[in-house]
């Protein structure tokens, strides 16, 4: 090979065959069908797409998956993760897919369902040690501050007697994990077959 | 290479040979050391944020009070200056430098070169800053925030424009290997890192779309970019440390377009058990199998040109290093194509192994032969040693015991993890319990290569600002003997 032209058609074309099928029809297909909902599906409350930006920033995703697989192929719904896989049609109303790629901690796909309680995510959110003992989560304590003079509804109390209060990001934070319920309702394309 | 043959009998001809390649190092020294010198910057913060991060997954209470400094940007922020601030500007200063010296075209416009070190560091700064002050776009390999891309895209640019003004001037024939996968890689990562900063950052598309676009993104940094980077710095190094030309052209040739038109479609591995319909995947995982071919090529056209001269491992610094990353290219692919497998990847994926198989891609393969092409290259750019054959050796060995105890104990570790993951009576806590111990083992394995980037480090500066040894000879392990160095 000596003709630098010959070559360069050849990179093109090697990659821009990979970019015609794995960039640009999921880009169409998913672009197109999120255009065809109407737009108050997306219509996210502010404060859980705050949630998500806090769950960003801190780099939850590094730990914590967001998709539930199916029972032939993982045990995540013998975990009580999710009670059906999760899809892709699952994630159009999101901005970010933030599917995840790591389990060093357990699957958020259905933390709202899971556990709705914001009092038991503020609490570890401030130290996993309280609820969760052994746990490797980071504790998050500076999305807390010590309970003002006049202390909000969402105040509580740590085992030592401190009172403190979540500030905004936690509370955005706390929004947005018990926002996430993705197994939720029946999908003819999440559907399998009953283990034999 | 190939008139090698020609001028070994002219003595005219080798000594023409020889002022030509002081022109082009001449041409080269200030701005490749530029590019170097920041790359080995961003290796050391890397570094330090990587121990940060390690000893935070078994002590979550490490440097816990600061959000700065929470395990969520320490890690990012250890990847990205790792991959564009280390990495990426490793490989532009030895590939660029690779280019000229075999388009035998001097570097031209070096302040060009200068500015874009520049505009690089700048997008490092603003990426890395993004991340830790809370700007993470918590998106795989592009995490920098916005800010960052516009200058680090304007610099790369500008690497691209003075390889194409290299290939341009090359001297009319046959062009080599090396040449093309650099001239490919320095068209391929502009346009893997523009579309994703298009697709994800600029004008997101529709969330489901963006994962596959973000693993097609990812894997093809490391296929498309590094990859084709360390693989011509082999195909350089090799013989030109031990005077002997490559194998087989024929093999070299299978081996580039089969990894080009293989590797592009690999990125889909990483979503298996996700929320894709089956041919996606199942597209990649076939690709992922099919790297076999590229990579077996490789491996025996290196192997067959390494026999009979293995002996020159005991003295050069270079090779030794190239070895080590060109072996490590061959099992870090194997171990990629079986994992890609989904039986295999089914135990695999969401453990730390996945994080093991990268540290050997992008550790033991890549940065292995970015330390032995920097090793080469210096004394010909600033025409001195290395300052002490026992630094080199500290590095050497702790970076490549390092690595492997690294691989070792977080492969065993995320196997049993992935393992206990499948088993749904095992309590969650359970499983991070039985990974504390491989955790705490990786830290000990991170000590290790930190002790090398400084011994690393330590020669570099030592090379640039220290006193000037005068030496007629090179710095290598042990004096080359008739035994060992047959050539």
């Amino acid at each position: 090979m000596n003709k630098a032209s010959i070559l360069f058609i050849g990179f093109l074309i090697t990659l821009a065959t990979s970019w015609i099928g794995l960039v640009l029809l999921p880009a169409s297909h998913y672009n197109t069908q999120a255009a065809q909902l109407p737009t108050a599906f997306f219509t996210n409350q502010e404060i859980i797409a705050r949630g998500q930006q806090v769950y960003q920033a801190n780099g939850c995703i590094y730990c914590h998956s967001q998709q539930v697989g199916t029972r032939h192929f993982r045990s995540d719904q013998e975990r009580g993760w999710g009670n059906r896989r999760t899809v892709s049609t699952d994630y159009l109303r999101d901005t970010v897919a933030l599917l995840g790629t790591m389990r060093t901690g357990p699957d958020l796909a259905n933390i709202g369902i899971r556990n709705p309680s914001p009092q038991w995510h503020y609490l570890h959110l401030y130290d996993p040690q309280l609820t969760s003992p052994g746990s490797i989560m980071p504790p998050l304590r500076f999305l807390f501050e010590p309970a003002k003079e006049n202390p909000s509804a969402d105040a509580f109390t740590l085992p030592d007697g401190r009172r403190i209060e979540p500030t905004d990001d936690a509370r955005a934070l706390v929004a947005y994990l018990l926002s996430l319920k993705r197994s939720q309702g029946e999908l003819p394309e999440a559907f399998e077959p009953p283990p034999k | 290479m190939t008139d090698s043959t020609d001028s070994s009998i002219d003595p005219a001809a080798i000594e023409r040979s020889r002022r030509e390649r002081i022109v082009i190092d001449a041409s080269a020294r200030g701005p490749i050391i530029h590019w170097l010198a920041s790359a080995i910057f961003w290796l050391l913060l890397g570094t330090l944020l990587a121990l940060g991060a390690s000893v935070k997954l078994h002590d979550p209470e490490f440097l816990a009070n600061n959000p700065w400094l929470t395990f969520g940007r320490v890690r990012p922020a250890h990847l990205n200056t790792m991959v564009y601030g280390w990495a990426s500007g490793a490989c532009v200063g030895v590939g660029l430098w690779i280019m000229s010296r075999l388009c035998r075209a001097p570097l031209r416009h070096g302040w060009s070169l200068h500015i874009a070190a520049v505009f690089w560091n700048i997008g490092n700064a603003v990426g890395t800053w993004g991340i830790l002050s809370g700007g993470s776009l918590s998106m795989e390999w592009l995490e920098y925030p916005a800010g960052a891309a516009p200058w680090l895209l304007a610099a790369f640019a500008v690497a691209t424009w003075q390889g194409v003004d290299m290939i341009r001037r090359r001297p009319p024939g046959h062009i080599y290997v090396s040449q093309w996968y650099l001239f490919a890689s320095l068209f391929w990562f502009p346009m893997l890192y523009a579309t994703a900063q298009v697709l994800l950052v600029w004008k997101p598309v529709a969330a489901p779309a963006q994962p596959p676009i973000n693993w097609w993104y990812a894997h093809n940094v490391l296929g498309l970019w590094f990859t084709p980077v360390c693989l011509a710095a082999a195909y350089y190094l090799i013989p030109k440390v031990i005077g002997k030309p490559i194998h087989s052209y024929f093999l070299s040739m299978i081996g580039f377009w089969s990894l080009a038109f293989f590797y592009a479609w690999n990125g889909m591995h990483h979503l298996i058990g996700g929320p894709y319909p089956a041919w996606l995947i199942s597209v990649s995982v076939a690709a992922s199998v099919m790297m076999l071919v590229p990579v077996i090529t490789v491996a025996v056209n290196h192997h067959f040109t390494m026999i009979g001269n293995f002996g020159a491992l005991r003295w050069s610094p270079t090779l030794r290093f190239v070895v080590f990353a060109a072996m490590s290219y061959t099992v870090v692919s194997v171990q990629g194509s079986l994992t890609a497998v989904r039986a295999v990847n089914r135990i695999t994926h969401f453990t730390h192994y996945t994080v093991a198989h990268a540290h050997l891609g992008m550790y033991a393969f890549v940065t292995m032969m970015l330390f032995g092409a920097i090793y080469y290259m210096m004394p010909r750019l600033l025409d001195r040693e290395w300052p002490s054959a026992a630094l080199i050796r500290v590095h050497f060995w702790c970076s490549a015991v390092g690595v492997l105890f690294y691989w070792g104990a977080l492969s065993y570790g995320g196997l049993e993890q992935g393992l206990n993951l499948q088993n749904p009576d095992m309590p969650f806590m359970d499983i991070i319990a039985r990974t504390l111990p491989y955790l705490r083992m990786r830290t000990w394995a991170g000590v290790l290569m930190t002790v090398g980037h400084l011994a690393f480090a330590t020669s570099f500066l030592l090379m640039l600002f220290g006193k000037v040894r005068v030496v007629s000879t090179p710095t290598l392990f042990i004096r080359p003997t008739a035994k060992t160095n047959p050539a």
